[in-house]
């Protein structure tokens, strides 16, 4: 399973999937009403390391966490 | 002392401030640069409200400690959890370089690439809730791969 983290403002627990990589969690977002209008704006981290692409293969017991706009200070 | 301190809250400023000057003051830097950041009155706001993910921060953090190193100066800061109200500190920056143009650069940029990049999320305290500050909010570099 894939833990699935929704930081800041999103305001929403963590999930777990059975998912195999971030297309797939991608699918899987695009259809919850609370995530669906944050996936535009959010940064994606596996692991606590920030990707800049979709392409990534995810494994059991890796951590993805959505981070939204960020306004520290 | 850890060169990244997160506090609850207020920042104690003078303890803070003091206490980089006072470890550093001996290491032959030749500028020590601080940027102490207060909560303005405007907007009818109470005071603002941080939420930090410390893993990401704390490597956001180190990537500068780096870049900072390979121009013999280091960096420090302390950012506040929670609630700080107006004239409050939440956040202090600082820069400690053998050379004055490099920390007068470097405070900027890390300043600056601090306020886009580092994992906070500010609030509006409004009638004592949390509202989102959305509209002074940066999309983090990479933003939008699950759309």
């Amino acid at each position: 399973m894939v833990k699935v983290e929704f930081l800041g403002p999103i305001n929403k627990e963590s999930i777990s999937l059975d998912i195999q990589n971030l297309s797939e969690l991608s699918d899987v977002l695009k259809n919850d009403s609370d995530v669906s209008s944050w996936l535009e704006t959010c940064a994606v981290a596996i692991n606590d390391t920030l990707v800049s692409t979709k392409d990534v293969n995810l494994v059991d017991g890796d951590k993805v966490s959505l981070l939204p706009p960020v306004c520290g200070g | 002392m850890k060169n990244l301190q997160i506090f609850e809250k207020a920042l104690p400023v003078e303890l803070i401030t003091n206490a980089w000057y006072d470890e550093f003051k001996d290491s032959n830097y030749g500028a020590i640069i601080t940027f102490v950041g207060v909560v303005r009155n405007e907007n009818s706001i109470d005071g603002l409200s941080f939420d930090l993910y410390e893993p990401i921060l704390n490597s956001w953090f180190d990537s500068w400690q780096k870049k900072a190193k390979d121009k013999n100066a280091i960096v420090l800061m302390a950012h506040s959890r929670g609630d700080v109200f107006n004239h409050e500190s939440s956040y202090i920056a600082a820069v400690c370089s053998p050379k004055r143009r490099v920390a007068l650069e470097m405070i900027d940029e890390f300043v600056e690439d601090f306020k886009a990049q580092a994992p906070i999320w500010k609030y509006d305290i409004i009638d004592g809730k949390r509202v989102y500050a959305e509209d002074r909010s940066t999309k983090i570099s990479g933003a939008g791969i699950l759309k």
